[in-house]
Formats: C-alpha cells, sequence, structure tokens
C-alpha cells in the first residue's frame, strides 16, 4: 500500500516538475524480451552507466526503473530523456516456472508475486509516456497477444512507437517474420546485449520523437 | 490478507468446458461487467470462445485483473488469451465499410479464445489461426 502511495505521489511530481523537452521514453514488452538491456545500453552509450540488472531468469525487473537527464546527440541536436524501464508484461505467472531456474519455492513465490504487481505498475504508467520502444524478441513467434495489446493501448493512447526486435545475434532470430507480424509500424533490429544494429536504432529513434511533439 | 482464499473451480472431472459467448451476450455491457462476466467463467474453469474482441483498454484491464487475482484466488496463475481478427487484406471500400460496422456494432470480425493458464497452457497463433495447447493433468 504504502508503495502503491509512494508510486502515484512520484508519478504525480514527476508529471508537474517534468521539464519541458525532455522526452519520457518507455520500454515495453513481454519478459525477457531485453528491455533492460537496451536501456543499459543506451545508458551505457550516453552515460556510460547501467540503468538496471538483467538475469536469464523471467521477471528480473518488478519495479519500474527511471534514469533521469540522458541526453542524446545527433548533427549538433541535443534531446534530453528520462529513460523508463517497465516490468515485462505477462498474462500469467506461475511461481513454479522460477524453481527452474534453482530458485527456492519462498523466493520463487515472492518473485511471483513482486511480477504481478510490477504488471499492474507497467500497465499504469502506459498513460505517461511521451514514446514507447517496444521490444519483442526476434528468436520467437512475435504474434503474442501481449505485444498485440501492448502496441494496441500505445496507438489507441497515440503514443508514438518504434518497434525493437531484439536479440538479431542469435541464430534464430527472424526480424522478417516481426516486420510481418507488424507491417504498419517501423521495426529495426537489434541485439541490445552485443550493441548490434544500435546507429539504426538510433536514427528511428530521432524520427520517432519527431513524432511526440 | 485473504485468510479463506477462494480457489478457482473444477468441474471435479477431467470434462474440458469450452463456453462459446456470443457478442450480443457483453455488447450492453460496460468494461467491468465484461471483465466480470470473462472472469467468473475463466474461474469455473471454462474455456471462452468470444465473437469478436475486446478493445486495447479491456484486454489491459482483463490482464491488471488476472494479476490482481494470482495469489488470492487458490491455483490461479492467470489467462491466456489470443485474438485474430478476419482477412485484413481489404480493399479501400471494404475497410471503409468494416469501419462504419465496427462503429456501429463492434468488431464481430473476429474470435477470442480466453482460457485459464493451469488448463491452457499455450495458444499459438499466426495471423489465420490459432492452435490451443491444453496442460496435461
Amino acid at each position: 500500500m504504502i508503495k502503491i502511495m509512494r508510486n502515484f505521489a512520484r508519478r504525480i511530481f514527476s508529471g508537474i516538475f517534468s521539464k519541458r523537452g525532455e522526452i519520457k521514453l518507455g520500454f515495453y514488452g513481454s519478459p525477457n524480451a531485453g528491455k533492460t538491456s537496451l536501456a543499459n545500453r543506451i545508458c551505457q552509450d550516453w552515460l556510460g552507466e547501467d540503468l538496471g540488472k538483467v538475469s536469464k531468469v523471467p521477471h528480473e525487473t518488478r519495479e519500474i526503473q527511471i534514469k533521469e537527464k540522458v541526453i542524446l546527440e545527433k548533427d549538433g541536436k541535443k534531446v534530453e530523456f528520462k529513460l523508463i524501464d517497465t516490468p515485462g508484461i505477462a498474462t500469467k505467472v506461475d511461481f513454479e516456472d522460477f524453481l527452474k531456474y534453482g530458485l527456492n519455492k519462498k523466493e520463487a513465490q515472492k518473485r511471483a508475486k513482486e511480477a504481478t504487481k510490477g504488471i499492474i505498475e507497467s500497465i499504469k504508467w502506459l498513460d505517461d509516456m511521451d514514446a514507447v520502444i517496444v521490444l519483442i524478441d526476434a528468436t520467437i513467434n512475435p504474434y503474442s497477444q501481449v505485444n498485440i495489446t501492448i502496441i494496441g493501448n500505445l496507438i489507441a493512447r497515440k503514443i508514438p512507437i518504434l518497434i525493437a526486435a531484439n536479440k538479431i545475434d542469435l541464430k534464430k532470430a527472424d526480424i522478417k517474420k516481426v516486420k510481418g507480424a507488424f507491417p504498419e509500424y517501423e521495426v529495426v533490429g537489434i541485439s541490445a546485449k552485443e550493441g548490434k544494429g544500435m546507429d539504426d536504432f538510433y536514427e528511428e529513434l530521432f524520427k520517432l520523437i519527431k513524432k511526440t511533439r | 490478507m485473504v485468510k479463506n482464499k477462494k480457489s478457482i473451480k473444477s468441474s471435479g472431472s477431467k470434462d474440458l468446458t469450452i463456453h462459446f459467448m456470443p457478442y450480443s451476450e457483453i455488447v450492453k455491457e460496460n468494461t467491468i461487467g465484461r471483465i466480470k462476466k470473462i472472469m467468473g467463467l475463466v474461474l469455473e474453469g471454462k474455456i471462452i470462445i468470444l465473437q469478436g474482441r475486446l478493445n486495447p483498454y479491456e484486454e489491459a484491464r482483463l490482464i491488471e485483473n488476472s494479476m490482481t487475482l494470482i495469489g488470492n484466488i487458490k491455483g490461479f496463475q492467470g489467462i491466456e488469451i489470443a485474438a485474430v481478427s478476419g482477412d485484413k487484406d481489404r480493399g479501400v471500400f471494404e475497410r471503409v465499410r468494416f469501419n462504419i460496422a465496427k462503429i456501429l456494432v463492434g468488431e464481430q470480425d473476429a474470435i477470442t479464445i480466453i482460457g485459464p493458464a493451469t488448463i491452457v497452457k499455450e495458444i499459438k497463433r499466426n495471423p489465420k489461426k490459432i492452435e490451443l495447447m491444453l496442460q496435461r493433468k
């Protein structure tokens, strides 16, 4: 309850005091799509530090993580971002899935409980974004209802989106399939982990922010 | 804190119940009413085949609602959901007609499958088909 009130207060105050020109850039997607990895990559490229911890265990990010004053520069033009890394959205959470990763029952149950709260928080934060990067794991079927629901909600709120098909360094990655699933939207192939495709990503990001003003 | 947790109902046998929900059944309901109706059936362990689809806000609310119930309803692990729309390769005239019909009577040219995650393991989908993978008990 205290956490909910604290988050609510933070959102109200961040709204009041947010600087003009600062772009609230959200990272959305299913668990393990690479949201934190991409946010970390951007922070490393422009700040030289990470935003959050990454893990192979799903639902590693269970609270909204924010990095302010991330300034990106292109052709002499500086743009200030507030990066908002969100917990992965899922339609189901089973604590037993975490046991496979070596967590004990108590830890797994705690993680599951926090994950469900994180998903609710992610959905609530949809209204606060200026632009969103939707992360899709290019090694798995992109036609998931979570991807469709996230994109549908962003479109309904008129929030500009860029789809990042992540993990293109892996053999199984199929960027064509991601493009085929969402032909109406810009899709850029990246490997947040390896840093592949980041030049194209930044190019598309600067195009995206033009739509926010 | 919930002391006496409710639990997800099961028919007691190994029978699987598929509930067909025509669009007319939810058309007059508001978002809360629709979600209540769907979650009621899901908590009875039924798989719903809904004529039409929920709007994006309703889909998000359905996910939020499911997350709230995990941990409070014994055995409930969330839902599986997939929606497929009709033929997207419409001409301009067809698209205009479709959008007008969508405003007037809702998107009935779609099918949504919703089921409890304890029963529906996975819904595999591509643009033209849906495959329902059930949990083996």
